[in-house]
């Protein structure tokens, strides 16, 4: 059974430093300047532009959980504890999106004019 | 310069950890992680229903990309405010945790005034949360995270006041930096996926 | 135990009553806490039961009025809500909160004032919903509260159930929380996963499914809020609104929700069956990877219950088979207990008996849910009172009797007598008759064709007979209940003196005395292996006997008058209730359309909230 000293990080391996921190945010401002820059790209096909999208929302996602919030740093146990809710929003989202897009022979979803 | 009483405290906190790992920390992670079913709740539900516009304008006829994408460049940057906080106070540079502190509260508050004129444009333009499913399942999405990113601006300028008193002085500080600084991470992450699902994807 | 000098922080001192009314509602030990949400279930439950024999009264006869039908939804609504979130959920979390750091040899759970936020919170969330009965009409939408029916109900009722069962769910998800960092980081030396009791890994389970499920019915539960007091749409037909979106998100919390009402019995179940039987828990592992399945693949059916909303075969198919194939672990599980029971050398005690009880009604309740599963036959059956047999016979024959065999298990440990077993068979006897008078003929009157949530029947369509054997077994279920509150009452002061191991136990709580002090351990237990505290006691011949060890078990009553005087325990506090109380008043605020009453209760629970966190969870000097 071990103390956790709040001074000490809980692995004494690589601890980023704040210049570590500022490149990572220089990073999420050139994706984000990039997503923005492709939402506006004229003809190109819509599922090429969601796709790249999401990519990098996955990206700034991935990037933000494991350097600001440490989970590259720190114990499995919280990073295993959050990805477990990530999947499952996922995947049961996802399903019953599905279920509600895919309602053959219903009545057709209002789409406005 | 750690009081008996505050390593007494810390000893209670810390007294028994099977894992190594800290109580609230461990409680933290938890909570964020049924806060992904929360947000997952209100984006597929904003997914089912932004097509669905029988009345009042369409998400792409309203929403003002341009704009958005400056305060969502303002969250992103809190973030990397508020781990430079915690980073300061890690090495015991208390002053610099408040102004980092300080720098995520205002940011966030910047945040949030550019939400309100956001909907409030919104409302003059006709879109309401009675206006259609689209109106309704926009603002109680993005609402709630609006009041996710206020009660964080809350716990900043609590931590900020309580550093101010010396209550962050102890051994202990940095573990209730880290902790708000989780929270106001994943409200950040909550809004990467809200800009570029809602605001970014194009719509019919 | 008290300081000289207390400390001032804000407005009043720290309280350090430990005794009296104030030391009940400034409480932060878990054993306190078990007992108020023990006792505070336990009206819920008489008030649940009492609904029920008015549904009763009412359906004996055909065509009959006692209830009138507004009434009637009324009472059918709040009996499902009370039984299961003010009764099931919380009777579980009694003996989870009670037990929980006894069986792993901790001191206390992972934060103590947080747990008494959550009874208090239940407390006035259950009075919140009740209180909806004098102020204009109680929920009466089901409790399922479809929309948009939900949406569309005059009256206050069906906001007083979206806002009330918000308040529950806060109470609910902060023990989770509570109890997952307790589990995972509180254990003591030597007790690893795999020598934890059965019970501590079915509450582990069903946390995890509380703080994932919980936050998606919140999710709905704003959205029906907004529409009926702030005219959103979400469920407005007229607008585009789905009434499969809240199917959907109901389900994804009322699927996990109904794992979250059994795997606690199954645990207590799992640890009552090895005492009386002399013998462990036959396939411990199956047993614990079974509710670890049985919680994910939870997650995986939720559709099952919408077989006939028009989702079409490829999704009906596809939940069908999950469905199905999650009565492997279930059934894994049933053969584990018989496996423990069979050769054991068994004790038919009060709580045996009702633990084997649980196991065969619900085999019976199971049995009825796999033919549900087939969806061609669910379409026969869903929205008749089969489904009514089968959900009973799982949550009354199995949750309530697995709660039942774990109240006459622990009340030993917690109140330091023995309930009488002789009225304890006698509630038993009686309960397993009443309720299978009561809910057997449902699956008969189910399958005519007689469909659910009416308040009335008309003659002639042969349902006449068992109609009025159903309401004759619920009579005798609440004499049964009768028995047992007797049984209370009469064992208080007459009953048997249980000492610290009255039914010569396996797991920890069994090593302190009943009932145990404040401070649990006087000394943190080092666990060598499962079912330690047996094995302290007894050694095994080459046959398997167990033998007693000579100098076996810990000497209870020891020398040292006062061995928890060098035991820091966290202090009592006001500000759990404090917080609690915000909640009801801003939920007034919503259903009165009142902002002013909104605001102040926000600004009472931060006020909370703020003192609370300002608090050392113990103050120094003792």
């Amino acid at each position: 059974m071990t103390h956790a000293n709040p001074l000490e990080p809980e692995e004494p391996g690589h601890h980023p430093g704040p210049s570590t921190y500022v490149k990572v945010a220089v990073i999420l401002a050139i994706v984000t300047a990039i997503e923005v820059a492709l939402s506006y790209i004229p003809g190109a096909s819509p599922a090429l532009i969601v796709t790249g999208l999401l990519v990098m929302a996955l990206a700034k996602f991935v990037l933000v959980a494991l350097y600001f919030m440490h989970l590259r740093f720190d114990n499995p146990l919280f990073r295993r504890l959050f990805v477990t809710g990530v999947i499952l929003a996922l995947i049961v989202f996802a399903v019953y999106l599905t279920t509600l897009f895919a309602r053959g022979g219903a009545a057709p979803l209002v789409t406005g004019s | 310069m750690a009081a008996h009483g505050a390593a007494a405290a810390v000893h209670d906190e810390q007294h028994h950890s099977s894992t190594g790992v800290d109580n609230t920390k461990m409680a933290m992670w938890a909570f964020l992680g049924s806060e992904c079913l929360f947000f997952g709740s209100l984006i597929s539900t904003y997914l089912l229903y932004r097509n669905r516009v029988l009345d009042g304008p369409r998400p792409h006829e309203i929403y003002d990309i341009p704009y958005t994408s400056v305060s969502s460049f303002v969250l992103l940057m809190s973030s990397l405010t508020m781990v430079l906080a915690l980073a300061a106070i890690q090495r015991r540079d208390m002053r610099g945790c408040r102004i980092w502190l300080l720098a995520t509260a205002m940011l966030g508050m910047i945040f949030i005034g550019g939400q309100i004129y956001e909907f409030t444009t919104f409302v003059e333009e006709g879109l309401k949360l009675s206006t259609s499913t689209f109106g309704s399942s926009f603002f109680v999405m993005t609402g709630f995270h609006g009041a996710h990113v206020t009660v964080g601006i809350f716990m900043l300028l609590a931590l900020f006041g309580m550093s101010m008193f010396g209550r962050l002085d102890d051994a202990d500080g940095p573990r209730k930096v880290e902790l708000i600084g989780l929270y106001w991470h994943f409200v950040d992450i909550v809004w990467i996926v809200i800009f570029t699902v809602v605001y970014l994807v194009p719509t019919n | 135990m008290a300081s000289a000098a207390v400390p001032r922080r804000g407005m009043f001192a720290r309280p350090t009553a430990k005794t009296g009314v104030w030391g009940w509602v400034t409480t932060v030990d878990h054993k306190k806490i078990g007992i108020m949400y023990g006792v505070t279930a336990f009206v819920f439950f008489i008030l649940g039961g009492l609904e029920a024999l008015a549904i009763r009264t009412q359906l004996a006869a055909p065509n009959q009025e006692t209830l009138s039908a507004d009434v009637y939804n009324q009472f059918f609504t709040m009996h499902g809500l009370t039984m299961i979130f003010l009764v099931v959920m919380p009777m579980g979390t009694a003996l989870m909160n009670y037990f929980i750091p006894l069986m792993i040899g901790a001191r206390d759970v992972a934060f103590p004032r947080l747990n008494a936020l959550s009874y208090w919170v239940f407390l006035f969330g259950g009075l919140f919903l009740y209180s909806s009965f004098f102020l204009g009409g109680a929920p009466d939408g089901g409790w399922f509260g479809y929309a948009p029916l939900s949406t569309e109900l005059p009256g206050p009722g069906m906001t007083f159930y979206a806002v009330g069962l918000q308040i529950l769910g806060v109470a609910s998800i902060a023990g989770a929380v509570n109890f997952i960092v307790t589990i995972i980081n509180m254990r003591a030396p030597g007790m690893t996963f795999m020598r934890l009791p059965v019970f501590i890994w079915m509450t582990l389970v069903t946390s995890f499914l509380l703080l994932f499920a919980l936050p998606v019915i919140a999710v709905a539960l704003f959205q029906l809020m907004f529409d009926r007091v702030y005219e959103a749409n979400f469920f407005n037909p007229a607008a585009g609104g789905d009434p499969l979106l809240w199917q959907h998100l109901f389900w994804l919390f009322g699927h996990p929700e109904v794992y979250i009402m059994i795997l606690p019995a199954m645990g207590i179940v799992s640890d009552i069956l090895p005492t009386f039987a002399r013998k462990p828990i036959f396939g411990y592992a199956a047993i614990v990877f079974a509710g670890i399945a049985i919680g994910f693949m939870g997650w995986g059916v939720w559709a099952h219950h919408m077989f006939t909303s028009g989702l079409g075969p490829v999704a009906n198919s596809a939940f069908a088979l999950s469905t199905m194939f999650i009565a492997v672990p279930t059934g894994i599980k049933i053969f584990n207990w018989l496996g423990t029971l069979w050769g054991g050398d068994i004790r038919f005690t009060t709580p045996l008996l009702f633990a084997v009880g649980f196991v065969a009604m619900f085999v019976i309740g199971g049995l009825s849910g796999v033919t549900h599963s087939i969806v061609p036959h669910d379409a026969q059956q869903h929205d008749t009172y089969y489904v009514v047999a089968h959900f009973h016979y799982v949550l009354f024959g199995g949750a309530i009797f697995g709660i039942f065999a774990g109240l006459y298990y622990w009340w030993p440990k917690v109140f330091g007598r023995l309930l009488s077993e002789g009225l304890g068979k006698l509630h038993f006897w009686l309960m397993i008759i009443g309720f299978n008078l009561a809910f057997g003929p449902m699956h008969i009157y189910g399958l005519q064709g007689m469909p659910r949530r009416i308040y009335t029947y008309p003659d002639g369509m042969g349902w006449n007979f068992w109609n009025l054997v159903s309401t004759i077994g619920a009579f005798a279920i609440a004499l049964s209940v009768l028995v047992f509150l007797g049984n209370v009452i009469v064992s208080r002061r007459r009953g048997e003196i249980a000492g610290a191991d009255p039914w010569d136990g396996r797991t920890l709580e069994w090593s302190i005395p009943s009932p145990p002090p404040e401070y649990n351990f006087a000394e943190i237990p080092i666990v060598k292996r499962r079912d330690d505290w047996w094995y302290t006691k007894y050694t095994e011949t080459p046959e398997g006997v167990p033998t007693p060890v000579h100098t076996g078990g810990v000497d209870v009553d020891d020398e040292d008058e006062d061995p928890g005087r060098h035991i820091h325990l966290p202090d009592p506090s006001y500000f759990p209730i404090v917080a609690a109380a915000g909640l009801p008043v801003t939920g007034y605020g919503v259903i009165y359309e009142n902002p002013v009453l909104i605001a102040a209760g926000l600004v009472v629970t931060l006020l909370g909230l703020f003192g609370w966190v300002l608090e050392p969870s113990a103050e120094e000097g003792h």
